[in-house]
């Protein structure tokens, strides 16, 4: 691998990781809207 | 705030395309490593977010510990998870910009080893949060932090008192860097700044959210008639 090589992946890397941390939010936040969808007079 | 939340997410993605042009494009070429160089500017803004969010979770840590407050508790376990991530990005951009520049993935020197305690130290903050269900969870946490917490300025004046294959600091460590590098890293930082309060953001609300379904949950239990619950 070239230097080019090394860049993108560290790059392509970074943003590997931050997208799989802020995919596990998003399907959090959903499972936790729909358990609140279940009880929606207990929590505003 | 629930306007405010999509702004600044698109100021935030506006920032970081421009801060990625910065760096791909704009940031001079470094005369001894060539393009490789330009991984700078994702790792050390990165290590800059990672060691603030730390230093967050240890301040809430601290109000948590002498005001029991369930906010400042929420704060501590937002910024050490968010921290976590930045610190994996650091722990995984250092070796991959070792390679070609040094010819070994890692080293175990005291820059790239305390680095890597410091972030079994917050993994394992986040396994205890995560996995024990005592009522003295967030005590034994915020005491954890604040021992973690003691390992950052270690971790950052490491390459001051040790010899080491890593660096010097780029800023105050007696080293001289382009200006126009130092534009752009600084830029990166602002980028990667805003986007981890986003993400923190994010997640504070998702935690509160959490806390308030299960509080729920937990009153629904009580009221319910008995033999109903199961």
């Amino acid at each position: 691998m070239n230097g080019n090589g090394y860049l993108f992946a560290a790059y392509a890397i970074t943003w590997m990781i931050h997208v799989a941390y802020l995919g596990t939010i998003v399907s959090r936040y959903s499972r936790m809207r729909a358990a609140v969808s279940r009880q929606p007079s207990a929590v505003r | 705030m629930k306007k405010l939340f999509p702004i600044l997410g698109v100021i935030t993605a506006i920032l970081l395309g421009y801060a990625l042009y910065e760096a791909l494009v704009v940031a001079p070429t470094e005369q001894t490593m060539g393009d490789v160089q330009r991984i700078f500017y994702y790792h050390v803004p990165s290590a800059w977010t990672a060691f603030i969010l730390f230093f967050v979770n240890f301040v809430a840590s601290v109000v948590y510990l002498a005001k029991r407050r369930p906010v400042a508790d929420m704060v501590a376990l937002v910024t050490a998870e968010v921290g976590v991530v930045f610190c994996t990005v650091v722990l995984v951009t250092g070796p991959i910009w070792a390679r070609p520049v040094w010819g070994i993935w890692w080293t175990w020197d005291v820059r790239l080893t305390s680095t890597l305690v410091l972030w079994l130290i917050y993994v394992s903050y986040l396994f205890l949060r995560r996995f024990s269900s005592s009522g003295q969870t967030p005590l034994l946490a915020s005491a954890l932090a604040v021992l973690g917490a003691l390992c950052v300025p270690f971790v950052y004046l490491s390459i001051r008192f040790f010899r080491t294959q890593h660096p010097q600091p780029v800023i105050g460590g007696g080293g001289s860097l382009d200006p126009r590098m130092l534009h752009v890293l600084l830029i990166n930082w602002l980028a990667f700044s805003c986007f981890a309060f986003m993400v923190c953001w994010s997640r504070y609300r998702l935690e509160k959210l959490q806390r308030e379904v299960d509080e729920a949950e937990a009153m629904a239990s009580l009221m319910a008639p008995r033999g109903s619950v199961r």
